[in-house]
């Protein structure tokens, strides 16, 4: 797209698309390290995860403030409002993916006194597909890649499959052993959380699909 | 909705240039209609000649129809005085007559002789006062020069002017661009209150102003008609990238 004639105006969307990246990567950061620290049983890492959310919310309101001025300050219209309004929603999403990692890093400190589970290590093939999801949503808006976005969205489906799998496994265990329960619910709560970084990737992939399209989108009708 | 003015394939000269393109739109009755786009792209030429104000320029010339309730204005048996008197124009800069308020909005009902008696003028008058939102500013110097007004409260007594003689379509180019924000917003409220009675075309360089004050927008660029459309959708969801250029801010 050719430039705005008033340059300063480029560089707040500019900036609006950097402050956005720079969140999403940091997130996925936490979220590899909080997966990290419950394998482990790392609580420093753990420790580390909870402390750094305070910085991405930190990113969260900058992103809500420049999103506010530019609407005060440029009236945008169209794509460029489009854009704005996108920038918003996705920050919302990509704080609550980060809230979801520090979660996760509760978890571990939770599983501290508990024994051991096997189960653990199912985690990350667990986390594969929804961040993978995050990480193409974010590209996607990045890029105003309708086709990426529209495959997050179809991505989904697995993820509920693999977690209503990893689900059985826990109550497997659990029935199996009622000394399993209490390392058991944490687990299963970090893959709650997990599954839920997919649905607000899915998320993430609708606003992109109004930004490039100016069309709301209906779960009815993904092409 | 109705249709109030139907143009079919418009084509304007200024001599040997070309000013528009085949240019077909139909204006809804009671709807404000906003014509938007960079300077000389034949916005204020297309407005001229709704009312054949361009009649008026020697080297002017208008191929195609220009259809008011299913009459062709261009039409040779039509007489283009009251062709003006039912397509009203105000204009950028306030123009009042250098006579009293009163008179200036008289002057449409005596030379059409619109009224009966003495009462029924003062009756015209105020009226159209009112319905330009000024008559209780000016109620008690209604005698006084109208040249003595602000400029917001000629605009709007330019208005009355216009209305005075009953009209059915009021165009208005730039009709706030030398108006504050405060008598902008005045006058924004005005068309907004005049669309019920009447039909309203309006010239802006001032997008957030087509955007709130209209509900269709047209968008001209290089003397053709790019695009038309349902207000809310063309400056969320313009179709043409020219359209999205120019709104946006990044058109050059």
């Amino acid at each position: 797209m050719t430039d705005h004639i008033v340059k300063a105006y480029d560089d707040e969307l500019n900036t609006l698309h950097e402050l956005i990246h720079h969140m999403g990567e940091m997130t996925v950061q936490q979220i590899d390290k909080a997966i990290q620290s419950i394998i482990k049983g790392d609580e420093k890492l753990a420790h580390k995860v909870i402390e750094t959310d305070d910085e991405i919310n930190l990113l969260e309101v900058k992103i809500d403030e420049l999103a506010v001025r530019i609407i005060a300050l440029r009236q945008p219209v169209a794509f460029d409002l489009r854009t704005v309004v996108a920038a918003l929603k996705i920050s919302n999403q990509v704080e609550r993916i980060a809230d979801y990692a520090t979660n996760i890093a509760r978890r571990t400190l939770m599983l501290h006194d508990m024994p051991h589970l096997p189960l653990v290590e199912g985690l990350p093939a667990l986390l594969k597909i929804p961040k993978r999801m995050f990480e193409r949503a974010l590209v996607a808006f990045a890029t105003h890649d309708l086709n990426l976005a529209l495959h997050v969205w179809h991505m989904d489906r697995e993820v509920d499959e693999l977690f209503n799998e990893y689900l059985t496994e826990l109550f497997n265990a659990m029935i199996a052993d009622p000394k399993n329960v209490g390392p058991c619910t944490q687990l299963l709560f970090a893959a709650k959380n997990i599954e839920r970084i997919g649905d607000q990737s899915t998320n993430i992939a609708e606003a992109v699909y109004t930004l490039v399209t100016g069309k709301q989108f209906k779960e009815s009708d993904p092409q | 909705m109705d249709i109030k003015i139907d143009v079919k394939h418009l084509n304007l000269f200024y001599a040997e240039k070309q000013a528009l393109h085949d240019v077909s739109i139909s204006l809804q009755s009671h709807q404000t209609t906003a014509l938007i786009g960079p300077s000389g792209c034949g916005k204020s030429s297309f407005l001229r000649c709704l009312n054949r104000m361009n009649d008026i320029i020697p080297s002017a010339r208008c191929e195609g129809q220009v259809i008011l309730d299913g009459e062709d204005i261009y039409a040779r048996s039509v007489d283009v005085v009251e062709v003006r008197t039912r397509v009203g124009m105000v204009f950028q800069k306030p123009n009042p007559f250098p006579r009293s308020i009163f008179e200036n909005v008289a002057y449409g009902p005596r030379i059409h002789g619109l009224f009966k008696s003495k009462a029924d003028l003062n009756d015209i008058v105020e009226g159209s006062l009112t319905r330009a939102a000024l008559f209780n500013e000016v109620k008690d110097r209604l005698h006084q020069p109208a040249t003595r007004l602000s400029g917001g409260q000629q605009q709007r007594l330019c208005i009355a002017r216009a209305i005075a003689v009953n009209p059915e379509v009021i165009l208005m180019d730039e009709p706030c661009s030398a108006l504050d924000p405060i008598a902008t917003a005045k006058v924004e409220e005005l068309i907004d209150d005049l669309r019920e009675k009447f039909t309203i075309v309006i010239v802006t360089h001032n997008l957030q102003q087509a955007a709130r004050v209209s509900q269709k927008t047209a968008f001209f660029h290089s003397g053709y008609l790019v695009e038309e459309g349902e207000t809310g959708a063309l400056f969320t969801t313009p179709q043409d990238e020219r359209t999205q250029g120019y709104i946006t801010g990044r058109y050059g």
